[in-house]
């Protein structure tokens, strides 16, 4: 509709032009690109706000079926549950305050206040961040993220924490790293900001830094500090339920669009090389770690098309709006063989119980991520950054800006070293104020899903 | 006349051929078990991300039913060639003298019970 009317007021505006004055014209040259404006803000915040549920998607129910087909059948709740309830309490702490440190005007370390409790967040547009959205589309966008992000650490100490102890360590995970690391990398003034004023620009498309690289480093230290299972590795502890991962694998797939592609900020052309790099990297990936398991075990399996698609995901997640579309192709098989070597080979030999391999594949694939991007990273495709003569900047390697490359380690380590602090930290608190991380010897036998919720995820005799 | 159990451990996807086999010689009862177990067959292994699981118990079905002494060679004949591939873990047959039988229903006890 919009468009019909349009073409209708352009008609109107070209065919009078003798009998019209100049400020007439002018006139309507104005009122036409307010309508343009307007058409292209509709398509922006519609393809935003998709985006968002696309986010939403994948943590629940994409993140809580891939994580509880993967566990024993006892915990089955427990795990759902330790991914919906960040969906519910991330989304309150973000709409509190979390937003606003991330976002907000402040220090290159941490966002000010100003946009505590959603305080001027509304129809009107942020320019600093997405000047064709309403600030609330942008902001809920962004809270979907830190949804996702907590939920993802969860796969590192599966099957043994206690609830009240997951919810303290996921609130003050999120002011210890996320915050502070989100607000470096995309927050004006960061100190890792590519665009708005930053000091070391790292480039980070959807969060390769931001979301895995401090979930994944994360969850080797929750698992470090945790300790393993009970009976591991001795005991047989079998995957349950395949079948929901294998439902949950595919609905991360889809919604990574939202995330990588929804990361362009805009219905624009920048989000269509996003959709097709991230396509192209979860391809390579399953396809890089079907190759590496025929070879090894002799067998391709199901578990492994699925892994090796979601570290192909979690690996092109940094660099998905910066490289060529193919290039995508090249993150997804440098993820997937790496992180199947770290989570069949390595992680045996080390001995640590990374319960369903947050680190080995959202670490790895996120640093790998990031070290490419520095790499691939060109103007060709993102023009975003500009030199003083208004030419666009060079980016990565292949732009001739070798450096980038430091770059994109130098910020990769801050993450590493915010979330090695910042999760010992918040995991020791978390330990004194409800008296231990981990469910009793008993209680981890009997299962989550009995202990702390009183439930059973099959009754099947009922 | 004695009554026998006959207690036959089979292959799951054989059970709809050693149904229609006994309906063929009119026995009209059966009780049936989801069972897992091994003998000779073993079980397999299985790998998720690297690691190895031996499977040693794997599913079957048990059947037991309840006949005459004068029926029990054939049946367990028309049980054998319907349950049978010919490879390791087709399972086993065992019989049974019964002591007693009792139809709740009405007291009916012995041969006329079955």
């Amino acid at each position: 509709m919009k468009w019909c009317r349009l073409a209708a007021s352009i008609l109107a505006a070209s065919l009078p032009v003798a009998a019209q004055s100049d400020a007439a014209l002018i006139a309507e040259m104005q009122k036409l690109k307010g309508a343009v404006a307007a058409a292209q803000s509709a398509g922006d915040n519609a393809w935003m706000l998709t985006s968002a549920a696309l986010v939403l998607l994948m943590t629940g129910p994409g993140l809580a079926l891939f994580y509880s087909g993967l566990v024993r059948k006892k915990n089955v709740l427990g795990t759902m549950m330790q991914s919906f309830i960040m969906m519910a309490v991330m989304s309150l702490l973000w709409a509190a305050i979390g937003y606003s440190l991330v976002f907000a005007p402040g220090t290159p370390w941490l966002g000010g206040l100003d946009f505590a409790m959603l305080r001027g967040v509304g129809a009107t547009a942020n320019s600093d961040y997405a000047p064709t959205i309403p600030h609330l589309t942008f902001m809920v966008y962004q809270m979907m993220f830190v949804v996702i992000s907590p939920a993802l650490i969860t796969g590192a100490f599966a099957e043994r924490v206690k609830f009240n102890a997951l919810l303290v360590y996921s609130v003050l995970w999120a002011f210890l790293v996320y915050f502070p690391v989100a607000h470096m990398v995309w927050g004006r003034g960061g100190f890792l900001n590519a665009y708005n004023g930053g000091v070391v620009p790292v480039f980070d498309f959807a969060g390769g830094t931001v979301v895995h690289i401090t979930t994944g480093v994360s969850a080797l230290v929750c698992a470090l500090v945790v300790g393993p299972r009970r009976g591991y590795p001795q005991e047989p502890m079998k995957p349950h339920s395949l079948v929901l991962s294998f439902i949950g694998a595919c609905l991360l797939w889809v919604g990574w669009f939202g995330f990588n592609a929804g990361s362009a900020l805009a219905a624009s052309s920048l989000a269509s090389s996003a959709f097709v790099a991230t396509h192209l990297g979860a391809a390579a990936g399953a396809v890089a770690w079907l190759v590496a398991e025929w070879l090894h075990t002799g067998r391709p399996s199901a578990l492994g098309a699925i892994s090796g698609a979601v570290a192909g995901l979690a690996t092109v997640t940094q660099g998905a709006g910066f490289v060529v579309p193919f290039v995508g192709a090249v993150y997804g098989l440098a993820g997937g063989f790496v992180c199947f070597y770290l989570v069949v080979i390595a992680k045996h030999r080390l001995g640590y119980d990374d319960t369903l391999d947050a680190f080995g594949v959202h670490g790895v694939g996120g640093i790998i991520g990031a070290t490419l991007t520095g790499v691939f990273a060109t103007r060709v495709v993102n023009d975003a950054l500009k030199l003083a003569n208004g030419d666009a900047a060079p980016l990565g390697w292949v732009d001739g800006n070798g450096g980038q490359v430091g770059n994109q380690l130098i910020g990769a380590a801050i993450a590493i070293g915010f979330a090695v602090v910042g999760s010992w930290v918040a995991l020791k608190i978390t330990a004194a104020l409800t008296g231990g991380l981990r469910m009793e010897a008993r209680e981890e036998i009997e299962g989550m899903d009995l202990v702390l919720h009183g439930e059973e995820g099959y009754n099947l005799e009922a | 006349m004695p009554i026998k159990k006959i207690e036959a451990i089979i292959q799951p996807f054989r059970l709809e051929a050693v149904k229609e086999a006994l309906n063929a010689i009119h026995i009209e009862g059966m009780t049936l078990t989801e069972v897992r177990g091994y003998g000779r067959q073993k079980g397999h292994m299985e790998v998720y991300r690297g690691r190895e699981y031996q499977v040693d118990l794997i599913p079957k079905i048990k059947i037991e039913i309840l006949v005459t002494d004068a029926r029990c060679e054939e049946v367990i004949g028309a049980i054998c060639r319907a349950a049978r591939t010919g490879k390791i873990g087709d399972g086993k047959i065992f019989v049974y003298d019964v002591g007693e039988a009792w139809r709740i229903r009405n007291d009916e006890r012995g041969e006329s019970a079955l």
